[in-house]
């Protein structure tokens, strides 16, 4: 590699290196100044993202370009996706300045350890070798495990650092585990060329591979089987760092997963469609029936993330013609509205500034603070899939595409866990607006406040404008030959 | 003839003292067994012609990380006995696990390696060794082709310190540091008082 094409193929990365770049600037900026300085930090941040975000739309060329030697692809389905990933942890940082600095737990590295964390996903979002995979999989987790840990002085959070650690770790060992074996059975760790091999040459060995690493790719995405960590880590993380989980991350295991499926092994579906289709029913059934027994509103979200990831499944099993763009447009609804839910229970707190994270402290919300109840009514619905809102086009397009790639079977599945889940979203919006008030709620503070009814005017706004969406998913979603 | 001997009896100490390595009752004889275990891979890598990743296993493993973990295993008082104590419940389990993993890894290595792989095909073909040896072909495409996944290493490496740094610094206001540049720069007028007693009479401090 010499100078011209190492320069010309950094030309494409300007959204990775302004992240790297600002990180690096952020943590210098936070040695010298102290923690005093967070909160500008933390606004600085928020910039970097939006600015990363822009950045990849900007960069994202018509055709595809494949860069480093082919180890990453930059092409509209990744930059669709970046711009998503940077807008929620965006908002997920805005989040966080006011609960961090009320519990005194506000340092500077917070906010740059979730930009370094959005540099591994924009990695993922564009992988296109085995090792790009495994080096964003793990950029992105090992700064959440410090996310999840953050506030080391609460048992929970610790436990959940560290539970959160040791099966990502075990997963990042199964993923490298089948990577290890496809390079040893196609010799290379190349996308295009493992799909050459896998269409010529298929082996055991491959097959078992590449159900290893679905294996490690389903676990960082939180689906079930491997979705065992998800609703101890949501509750015991501080909430700022479950809404930062709960969207970008899923997005940017969710493109990855299907660049893995689509790019490497596109050829040959029969050979992961099976896997999909079994993990996707799963979660939708294990996220829509666990969350009815809920209590606390973080694991209920933890489940609900589940079904949703189920969903997300429905349209990569639908196959790449017709669930790429499904499969965009689906995720990235359920992203903003993630990070809104979050945003509304970080603003449910008590007079004293305590949590209430109980599905009962909900109750007579509307008559103390009425927007709040009506911002958290349109999340909800939206999540839930009622018509007028933009969750119903996410989850309409999943079910079409699942019934154009054959997957009909999965379309029904889907239809019943929707109606399930639906059950306990109306359950919550119940509790808001006709039981009777039993604890003063006091709302969010200035910048949470300012996040949750930003996503909320979005997902509001989008009804409209879903048109836009939709053509700006289709476009990205045309990502293949 | 030689290669294959050296080859058999370095994989069975391998085998062994990986299998010690669970088995040992006390865990500083584990970690030994696990350095034992490094080095016969060691010797492993070595055969294949791989002597600088042989080199790196040694220095960085038992050099480093397993010394680490002596210090971890000798430092905490853990009672091992009690953590022993479910091992007979949960040994159906596990050897459940265990076997059908093993019967996996027997299908997958039964199945030959049918795929012809062409050196165009490999990622980074190693040189034969008059050209360049070991150490030299990986530092010539690490720094190279893959300079992309050396930048993201260190990345990686950048976002353990400063998780390391944020989960356990803590800054203590009541403790008392030497900050020699305070000390050197303080002027006269501070440190020293010149006082006018008079006789018979002390100097009030």
């Amino acid at each position: 590699m010499d100078i011209t094409t190492l320069s010309n193929d950094l030309k494409h990365m300007i959204p990775e290196l302004i992240l790297a770049l600002g990180a690096m600037s952020a943590v210098l900026a936070g040695a010298f100044m102290g923690a005093k300085s967070s909160k500008w930090i933390s606004y600085f941040c928020v910039l970097l993202l939006l600015a990363a975000g822009y950045a990849a739309v900007r960069c994202a060329p018509l055709e595809p370009v494949e860069i480093f030697r082919s180890s990453l692809i930059i092409d509209n389905f990744g930059g669709f996706a970046k711009l998503i990933i940077a807008l929620t942890s965006a908002a997920a940082v805005l989040l966080s300045i006011d609960y961090l600095t009320e519990r005194k737990i506000d340092k500077p590295e917070y906010p740059v350890l979730a930009v370094l964390a959005v540099l591994g996903m924009y990695i993922m979002a564009s992988a296109h070798d085995l090792i790009a995979i495994y080096m964003g999989v793990e950029l992105q987790s090992l700064a959440l495990y410090v996310l999840a840990s953050y506030a080391r002085d609460s048992a929970k959070s610790t436990e959940a650092g560290l539970k959160y650690f040791v099966l990502g770790a075990l997963s990042s060992g199964i993923l490298l585990y089948g990577a290890s074996l496809i390079y040893g059975f196609t010799g290379s760790v190349n996308f295009t060329n493992i799909g050459n091999s896998a269409l010529n040459n298929p082996s055991v060995g491959l097959t078992f591979g590449m159900v290893f690493v679905l294996s490690g790719l389903a676990f960082k995405m939180s689906v079930a089987p491997f979705h065992m960590w998800t609703p101890d880590v949501y509750e015991g993380s501080p909430t700022p760092s479950t809404a930062f989980f709960a969207a970008a991350p899923k997005m940017a295991a969710a493109i990855l997963l299907a660049r893995f499926c689509f790019d490497a092994f596109g050829d040959v579906p029969n050979l992961w469609k099976d896997i999909i289709a079994i993990m996707a029913v799963l979660s939708m059934f294990v996220g829509a029936i666990f969350a009815l027994q809920q209590t606390n509103v973080k694991r209920l979200f933890a489940y609900s993330s589940i079904a949703n990831m189920g969903y997300a499944l429905v349209a990569i099993a639908a196959g790449r013609e017709h669930g790429a763009t499904a499969l965009l447009l689906f995720v990235s609804i359920y992203a903003i509205s993630s990070v809104g839910l979050f945003g509304v229970l970080l603003s449910m707190r008590d007079n004293e500034g305590k949590a209430l994270e109980k599905l009962s402290d909900f109750s007579g919300l509307s008559k103390q603070r009425p927007m709040l109840a009506l911002a958290l009514t349109v999340l909800l619905f939206s999540i839930a899939g009622i018509p007028p809102l933009a969750g119903f086009f996410g989850k309409f397009e999943v079910f079409i595409a699942a019934v154009n790639g054959q997957v009909v079977p999965l379309a029904l599945v889907l239809v019943i866990a929707s109606v399930i889940s639906a059950f306990y979203y109306l359950r919550i919006i119940k509790i808001v607006w006709f039981d009777e008030a039993k604890k003063s709620i006091a709302g969010g503070l200035a910048t949470t406040r300012f996040s949750v009814a930003g996503t909320t005017l979005v997902l509001a706004a989008l009804t409209p404008f879903i048109g836009l969406l939709y053509a700006a998913a289709k476009l990205g979603g045309n990502f293949i030959k | 003839m030689l290669i294959s001997a050296a080859f058999y009896i370095l994989s069975a100490i391998a085998i062994i003292s990986a299998l010690m390595v669970v088995a040992a009752k006390n865990p500083v004889h584990s970690v030994l067994f696990l350095v034992l275990t490094f080095f016969t891979t060691a010797g492993l890598f070595v055969l294949i012609g791989a002597e600088y990743l042989a080199m790196l296993l040694v220095v960085v493993y038992v050099g480093a990380v397993m010394v680490l973990f002596l210090f971890v295993v000798m430092m905490l008082d853990i009672d091992f006995v009690e953590l022993k104590q479910g091992f007979t419940r949960y040994l159906p389990l596990g050897a459940g696990v265990a076997i059908t993993l093993f019967a996996m890894f027997i299908l997958v290595s039964n199945t030959r390696i049918a795929v012809n792989i062409g050196a165009g095909d490999l990622a980074s073909p190693t040189p034969s060794t008059d050209i360049a040896n070991n150490a030299e072909a990986i530092g010539k495409i690490l720094y190279t082709d893959y300079i992309l996944f050396f930048q993201l290493a260190g990345l990686v490496l950048f976002v353990a310190m400063i998780g390391a740094i944020v989960l356990t610094l803590r800054h203590r206001d009541n403790v008392k540091r030497q900050n020699v540049t305070k000390q050197v720069g303080r002027p006269r007028a501070e440190g020293v008082e010149l006082m006018d007693p008079k006789s018979g009479e002390g100097v009030a401090l």
